[in-house]
This record gives structure tokens, C-alpha cells and sequence, in this order.
């Protein structure tokens, strides 16, 4: 091994291809990237905001339209994440180009850094612009910006790994849909989005407690308006566990090549 | 000079249960084109595949330029080129998107000027910034070919390059492939097109049912095993072969307007000069000779067969 090959033990060269690759592919569809999910926050904030929320009282004293915002960022935030990174590797598979990282110089941890990482760029930027977008409709004031960022950060990424392991699970489109379709919408709307879970009758808000992203978005609420359904630590927890059951997967996956080398 | 490739026991089990290689040994010599010949399903792409990583060895190891394929990966990985029999690509992304990322891949700092030189070489630059999924699969196959060649692999391999590729294409890619080797490249070649072997490689392989059962230089294997036949274009038409000529292997065409001599240039037999001139003795004329070698395709369908 020469002197070079040995100080090069981390390809910074190759995590960085793959990740100016995928975000040259972003800025291509930007239209679609950006557009679409500010519309639909938009309309959130005009039936729910303004049409509806009017009617509903202050939840904790703070205004419903204020109080669905970090739900609905995280709402896209999650959803953007697994489609973005689940699409990102499932479609080198499908067409077949994902020969070049196969034979290419690189570890699994590099790749998974420059896939995910892409990924969670792209959603972590689109919860900023929803953030934004909000901010036109309704007023509000972020309590702990440094922790919003933290969990924009950790959600991205967390669910980025997710969608990535759909994206080498997954050996067809119907597959790539199905999870996202089955699971993760049912749980992201009965995840506290749109209503504090303590408004739900006992017996719910217990089966509510099993649903991650119930977490997520107590958590991320937290950072906003200083109160929570659960408290912070335990939703940064649950973050965390999610975070190392995906990242065991991950491992697991490229220790065996599944779905990757025959 | 040690070997630029050594592969031994390299054994391959699907995941069906097919065996697709049963022990190959094989030495691949710096700088020269092998050309891996063998029918549809023999295990060419496996092997292949095997060495550049894209398919797990069940059994055997693989050392690429003196480093493990699986072990020493990175070391091995980066001095090797791919062109995968299959046609693929992003259809949205650019040609020079395609090779930025790709030379990148491989860990390279950019140079666009040597970026520029190998389009250029290909008669891409002109496509530079087309989506892949307008061009044509020649030039996809081409663009497949500056990828590979994006990060200046010492070692190359061209599974089937010339598959679909129409008869211009393919004397540039002939021509690509030796100013390469000239470079001091290594290649390492399959195809079905057995001219295109007998055309470029120094050295052939021939593997059937996941068994390497030859390897020789191409000129001792033409030699050895290419018998060489001349054929007489008679005056006079004739109605059996000559009592004369009984000693030397000779036959007469169906219509008798030719004899046709085979004979093995390496073996001690008499040859052409007796054979003239034993036909002047007998007094038989004739218009025209012709020479001709079996073509190593006639080789390697016998080979083929031969084998259990
Ligand atoms: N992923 C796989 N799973 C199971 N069997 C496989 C797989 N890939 C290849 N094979 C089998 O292994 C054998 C060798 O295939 P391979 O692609 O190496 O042949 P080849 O020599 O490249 O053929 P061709 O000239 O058609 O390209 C074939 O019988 C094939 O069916
Ligand atoms: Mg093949």
C-alpha cells in the first residue's frame, strides 16, 4: 500500500461526488422540490390555520395555527427524508449504474455518508422553507432555535437512514411506496401533527405512545413553544433508539451485501 | 514482473445454487489484452464481476496489482476500470456529470482537462452536456467507456465492448484499446466476436461451464492448433485425386475443379514444395493456389465441443 493510500483512509473525494451528484439532482428538480411542499403548507395553513383554527381554542396558550406548525414541518421533513433517500439508492439499483459504486474504491459508511447525508441536506433545507412559508401565515417566536436545529437535524437524518434501507429493501416500486404509504403516513397523522395528544381519551393516548414519531414532533414542539406532550429527554431517547436500530440495519446490510452483491 | 492480476481457486456459487465458477487459476501479465472467450453462460461477467467487487468470490481469492480484491479493496478497486456488459445510465444526468462524478468516485481530484481529452478521444466532447437519454446506445456505450477510463485505471476491463456496436464504432474501440496498452495499460477482454480476439489479444482464455480449459499466447495457439489448408484451382477438371498424390492429404472438390491439401505447418510433413512438385511430375495444371488458416473461431468451436 503506498504512503498516499495509506493517509487516505477516508474518501473524502468519493463522499463528496456522491453527495454534489445527488444535490446537482435536487437543483434540476427544484421546481417540484421546493414548490410543491410550500403549496401544500399553504393550503394546511388556510382550511386548518385560518378557516378551522378559528374555531378551535388556544392549546396550551398557544394559537391553533401556531400550534401545527413543527408538526407540519416535521411532517414533510419525515416524509421527504424517506422518499428522498429511498429513491436516491433504489434507482442506481434499477438502472443498473449502482455497478460503479460497487467497484468503486469506497466503504459502505462512505457511500451511506454521501447518499443520506444528500438526502437530509435536501430536507432539512425544504423544513426551512416551510418554516418560512409558515411564518407568512401565522406568528410565533422559536423558544430553543438551537434545539429546533437540532432536531431538524437528527429527524432528517434519522429518517434519511430509514429511507435509505427501504430504497436496498425494496426490489420494486410497488415496495418503495408501500412502506412510506402503510406505515409512515398513518403514523405521521396520528403522530400529535395536528392536536396535542393529551386531548385524546386515555385509552388512545396510550397506543399513541408507541408511535415514534409522536417523539419527534413533542419534541420538536418543545423547541418552539417550550411545552411538550412528553417530556424532551424522552423524545430525544427515542430519537436516539431509532436512530442506532437504523444505523444496526445499515451495518448490518453491507456486512452481508444483502440486496447489494450477489 | 510479478502478474498484475493473480487469480486462484476462485469459485462461485449463486445464491440458486448454480455454480457459475469451479476453481479458476489464472494469471493475467502486466500490460498485455487477454481475451476471455467462452459461449453464453460460461462465467465471463462473473469472473469479472468477481474481481471488480461487484460480485462476492464463494471460494478462492483474487489479488489485483499484489492486493486482495476483498481484503485490500481500496488499494485493489482503485487501479481497476469497468465497462459492465450491461448498458446503464441516469437518463437525466449529463455526459460530463456522468465522468465528473465517476472520476470523483474513484477518489480523484478533478482534471478537466484529462476529462476533456478522453471525450474527446471517444468523440463525445461534442455531447458533453446531452442527457444520457439522448444519445444513442452506441454512444451510451462509449460514454460507459470514459467513465471507466475517467479515473486512469491501470488495469481495464471491457466486458463484451462491442456488443451492438456498428463495424465503425468497433475499429475505433480496437484503436482505443491498443493506444491504451500502448499507454501500458492492462485489458481484459470478452467477447463473442472471435476475429476482434485474433485482432487484438496477445493472450486468450477460454472458459466453458465455469472451467478455464485454455490458456495461451494467440500466435502458439494459432500455431498449434490452426492447420493450414491450400487449395489448387485445376486447369483441367479431374475425376478422382491422383495415384501420386496418395502420400499427402489431399482432396478433390465436389466439381473437380479443385484439390484441396491440408496439412499442419509445425508437423514434419512434406509440405507445399513437394506437393508442387510431385503436380508437375504428374503434368496437372493449374490457374491459381490459395492459402488459408482455420480462423480461431474454428478453433474454439472445436474446443468447445471437445470439452466433457
Ligand atoms: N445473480 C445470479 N444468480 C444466479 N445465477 C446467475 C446469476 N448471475 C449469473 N448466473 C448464472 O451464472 C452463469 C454464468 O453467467 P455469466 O453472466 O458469468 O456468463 P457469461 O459468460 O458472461 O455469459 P454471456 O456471454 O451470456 O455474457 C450463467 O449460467 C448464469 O445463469
Ligand atoms: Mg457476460
Amino acid at each position: 500500500m503506498s504512503a498516499q493510500e495509506k493517509r487516505n483512509v477516508v474518501a473524502f473525494e468519493a463522499i463528496r461526488a456522491i453527495y454534489f451528484f445527488e444535490m446537482a439532482r435536487f437543483r434540476r428538480t427544484l421546481l417540484q422540490s421546493i414548490v410543491s411542499p410550500v403549496l401544500s403548507t399553504s393550503l394546511y395553513f388556510v382550511v386548518f390555520g385560518a378557516a378551522i383554527g378559528s374555531r378551535i381554542a388556544a392549546i396550551d396558550g398557544v394559537s391553533y395555527g401556531a400550534f401545527i406548525v413543527p408538526g407540519l414541518i416535521m411532517l414533510s421533513v419525515l416524509t421527504q427524508s424517506i422518499s428522498n433517500a429511498s429513491f436516491a439508492i433504489f434507482f442506481p439499483k434499477f438502472s443498473g449504474t449502482i455497478y460503479e459504486i460497487l467497484s468503486a474504491p469506497v466503504s459502505y459508511i462512505e457511500v451511506v455518508v454521501g447518499y443520506v447525508g444528500a438526502a437530509a441536506s435536501k430536507s432539512i433545507l425544504l423544513g426551512l422553507i416551510i418554516l418560512a412559508t409558515a411564518r407568512l401565515f401565522v406568528t410565533f417566536d422559536i423558544a430553543h432555535p438551537v434545539w429546533m436545529l437540532s432536531f431538524l437535524v437528527l429527524t432528517a437524518a434519522t429518517f434519511s437512514l430509514f429511507g435509505f434501507i427501504i430504497g436496498i429493501w425494496a426490489d420494486g416500486f410497488e415496495k418503495l411506496q408501500l412502506v412510506p404509504l402503510l406505515i409512515i403516513t398513518p403514523l405521521t397523522f396520528l403522530g400529535g401533527s395536528f392536536y396535542s395528544i393529551d386531548m385524546l381519551p386515555p385509552f388512545w393516548r396510550t397506543v399513541t405512545l408507541f408511535n415514534p414519531v409522536v417523539y419527534l414532533v413533542s419534541g420538536f414542539r418543545w423547541s418552539f413553544f417550550g411545552r411538550s406532550d412528553v417530556s424532551v429527554g424522552l423524545s430525544l431517547a427515542m430519537t436516539g433508539v431509532f436512530l442506532f436500530i437504523c444505523l444496526a440495519v445499515i451495518w448490518w446490510i453491507f456486512r452481508t451485501g444483502y440486496r447489494l452483491r450477489t | 514482473m510479478p502478474p498484475i492480476i493473480s487469480i486462484c481457486n476462485l469459485t462461485k456459487t449463486y445464491a440458486s445454487g448454480f455454480q457459475a465458477l469451479k476453481g479458476i487459476n489464472l494469471e493475467i501479465h502486466s500490460g498485455e489484452i487477454f481475451a476471455l472467450l467462452g459461449p453464453n453462460g460460461a462465467g465471463k461477467t462473473t469472473l469479472i464481476n468477481i474481481v471488480c467487487g461487484i460480485v462476492n468470490p464463494t471460494g478462492g481469492f483474487v489479488l489485483a496489482d499484489g492486493h486482495d480484491v476483498v481484503r485490500d479493496y481500496r488499494a485493489a478497486r482503485s487501479r481497476i476500470g469497468l465497462v459492465p456488459q450491461e448498458l446503464s445510465s441516469n437518463a437525466f444526468d449529463t455526459v460530463w456529470a456522468g465522468v465528473t462524478f465517476s472520476r470523483g468516485l474513484f477518489g480523484k481530484p478533478a482534471d478537466k482537462p484529462y476529462l476533456e481529452k478522453v471525450l474527446k478521444d471517444l468523440s463525445l466532447w461534442d455531447k458533453k452536456n446531452s442527457p444520457m437519454m439522448t444519445l444513442s446506445g452506441g454512444m451510451k456505450r462509449r460514454v460507459m467507456i470514459a467513465k471507466a477510463l475517467s479515473h486512469e485505471p491501470q488495469i481495464l476491463f471491457l466486458d463484451e465492448p462491442t456488443a451492438g456496436v456498428d463495424v465503425e464504432l468497433r475499429r475505433d474501440m480496437w484503436e482505443m484499446v491498443r493506444s491504451l496498452r500502448a499507454r501500458g495499460v492492462t485489458i481484459i477482454l470478452t467477447t463473442h466476436y472471435i476475429e476482434e480476439a485474433e485482432q487484438m489479444a496477445d493472450r486468450i482464455g477460454v472458459i466453458n461451464k465455469g472451467e478455464l480449459i485454455l490458456v495461451e499466447e494467440k500466435s502458439a495457439l494459432m500455431k498449434k492448433l490452426g492447420k493450414k489448408q491450400l487449395t489448387v484451382q485445376l486447369q483441367h477438371a479431374l475425376t478422382s485425386v491422383p495415384a501420386g498424390l496418395a502420400g499427402h492429404q489431399v482432396e478433390l472438390s465436389a466439381d473437380g475443379e479443385e484439390l484441396i491439401y491440408t496439412f499442419d505447418p509445425r508437423s514434419g510433413e512434406k509440405g507445399i514444395a513437394s506437393l508442387m512438385k510431385q503436380l508437375s511430375e504428374l503434368g496437372i495444371e493449374f490457374k491459381d493456389l490459395q492459402t488459408n488458416q482455420s480462423s480461431l473461431e474454428e478453433i474454439f468451436v472445436s474446443l468447445v465441443r471437445a470439452a466433457p
